[in-house]
């Protein structure tokens, strides 16, 4: 086939991609968006597999069978709770292709590849020129190097980032000397890189990026706790996006570059929105701590003696009488599968005639967006779902609150205390309602280890115990009223 | 040096629309999003059939494209198919 036929026909599979992320700009037009992409997906890879001329197709038949399965299992059984796993291991496997293509092509330029283990490692005579003319072959190998580094690490990052989600993994590790730790490590693999450039055969150095960048992934996203993981996701997201762009340099081929920087783009803008949600700095999220700053707060001083409970049919008689309830659901709801449950209470609170609103903080769950898809599978139609911009000016005209299983995004120090750890990031002004309802197990602090004097406060009343149970039981009261 | 160039140049557009594309998507959907990204980055696929395809003298390199042509459709597959039932989720209203 004519090159200039499947570079035309590439743009056209580019174009459907940008029509793909234009149609997620409105909820309406979003499922039509997504299967344009999937169609600009299928002519790249049929025009692809057209344009091959010696083919064998026994490693690409048998690569694409395995594949479908397992991404169509994954894709089916998942349940929704459990998405920022998903996306998780996708990540992973994104960089995972972009890695095993840039060494594919590594070795098929060298010409030679080791015919055992032992020779994995041996020197093979070659320069530049087997990677192209005079500086296309250095930019080939530079392009080989970064797709093997970042391909590496944003393989094994990701899987360390789906273990923590999962729970497999509690504690965080790290490198001794942290930060710095890991700069030297990411500076031995790039003078690894620069090696292969300079030395393409060496095949010893190109080891060494592979280990290196694996290695780099693992203590970069071990030492970070589960409540920051929205932003981790979103860059390993940002980071396998980028390897695509950079496969796509090697190759020459047009439309890597185009997917691969939208995708790059698109992990990079949600990362900063966590941040700014978090008020903390990339920097911070991924190498510091929460500041220890201040004096620290005994949660006893801000709890003793102040701190009303009330059971589940005390509350329905609060809804029936209200006018206004805002739900702010956090990763609580998730774990306690409660999105369901939650639906049915506000069901019954607007069969009695009361507005119900739900409150979302960008960080709440484990990643961006989390909250959101749980309460469309329980059928909450999206218009209620309220941005915190936009919600928290109305929480003074609101009668009750609901906070089902979040806490540190409703931390008043936030706002109120100079000196607090969390002090700065934008909050839900949950307070500013006349009762706020907290559902939760205990007084156990969040995330950031704080206590909240949210739960102190003269018109906020605890409800212990699991979140779907409570509410279930508020659903049952209320509807017997 | 010239299709070095070009490529640069298709870089750069890329990110430049991909900063304003994003920017529009609202809070609610960027969850699909991301599955949605994720899918797209299965565009590697493309790079892996070439290895995979490999005429046979390199076995490294099929076994590589092996893998590489795995991860990439799990990614296509996967990722299309579960943006897909969320964004129907979202859809039903």
């Amino acid at each position: 086939m004519n090159e200039n036929i499947v570079n035309f026909i590439y743009l056209i599979a580019g174009v459907l991609f940008i029509l793909g992320i234009k149609g997620l700009t409105k909820p309406k037009t979003a499922v039509r968006g997504n299967m344009l992409s999937a169609l600009g997906m299928l002519i790249a890879v049929v025009v692809t597999l057209l344009n091959m001329n010696t083919v064998d197709y026994t490693f690409i038949v048998a690569g694409v069978v395995v594949g479908s399965v397992v991404g169509s299992v994954m894709a089916l059984r998942i349940q929704m709770t459990s998405m920022p796993q998903m996306v998780a291991l996708l990540n992973g496997f994104g960089g995972g292709a972009s890695l095993t293509i840039a060494l594919a092509e590594y070795y098929t330029k060298l010409g030679t590849t080791p015919a055992s283990f032992a020779e994995l490692l041996n020197p093979v005579v070659a320069d530049s020129s087997a990677f192209g003319a005079g500086p296309e072959g250095t930019v080939a190998l530079v392009a080989i190097g970064l797709t093997v580094l970042i391909g590496a690490l944003t393989l094994t990052g990701s899987l360390v980032a789906f273990a923590k989600l999962q729970e497999l993994m509690k504690k965080s590790y790290g490198l001794p000397g942290g930060p710095i730790g890991n700069a030297l490590f990411l500076i031995a693999a790039l003078v690894a890189v620069a090696l292969v450039v300079v030395e393409p055969g060496n095949v010893a150095a190109m080891g060494t990026v592979v280990a290196l960048a694996l290695l780099l992934g693992l203590f970069l996203v071990m030492p970070i706790g589960g409540a920051d993981m929205p932003v981790v996701i979103a860059l390993l997201n940002s980071y396998s996006g980028i390897a695509a762009a950079l496969a796509g340099f090697i190759l020459g081929n047009t439309v890597l570059i185009i997917a691969g920087s939208l995708v790059g783009t698109s992990g990079l803008i949600l990362t900063r929105i966590m941040c700014v949600a978090m008020n903390r700095s990339l920097a911070n999220v991924l190498f510091g701590k929460m500041a220890a700053g201040g004096e620290t707060i005994d949660a006893d001083e801000v709890y003793a003696g102040k701190v009303t409970s009330a059971q589940p049919d005390e509350v329905a008689m609060l809804l029936e009488t209200a006018q206004r309830v805002v739900i702010v659901p956090g990763y609580g709801m998730a774990m306690a599968q409660a999105q369901h449950a939650v639906r049915e209470l506000a069901d019954a609170m607007e069969a009695k005639g009361v507005e119900v609103e739900y409150g979302i903080h960008p960080v709440a769950g484990r990643m961006p967006g989390h909250m959101n898809v749980l309460l469309a599978e329980a059928e909450v139609p999206y218009d209620k779902l309220v941005e915190m911009d936009r919600i928290n000016p109305t929480f003074e005209d609101t009668d009750v609150v609901i906070v089902i299983g979040a806490n540190d995004v409703t931390n008043p120090m936030a706002r109120d205390v100079e000196g607090s750890p969390i002090y700065g990031m934008p909050i839900l002004n949950v307070d500013k309602a006349k009762t706020v309802v907290v559902i939760k197990r205990s007084l156990s602090p969040g995330f950031a280890g704080l206590p909240n004097p949210l739960f102190a406060m003269d018109h906020t009343l605890m409800v212990y115990g699991d979140g779907k149970k409570a509410v279930v039981e508020m659903t049952t009261a209320l509807n017997q009223a | 040096m010239d299709i070095l160039i070009l490529l640069l140049a298709l870089f750069v557009l890329s990110l430049f629309l991909g900063v304003e594309l994003i920017t529009k998507v609202p809070p609610t959907l960027h969850t699909p999003l991301m599955s949605g990204t994720n899918a797209v980055s299965g565009i590697t696929l493309v790079g892996a059939l070439l290895a995979a395809g490999n005429d046979g003298s390199l076995m490294m390199v099929n076994i590589l494209g092996f893998i590489a042509v795995t991860l990439a459709t799990i990614n296509v597959v996967g990722g299309y198919l579960v943006t897909n039932r969320m964004l129907a989720m979202f859809k039903r209203k």
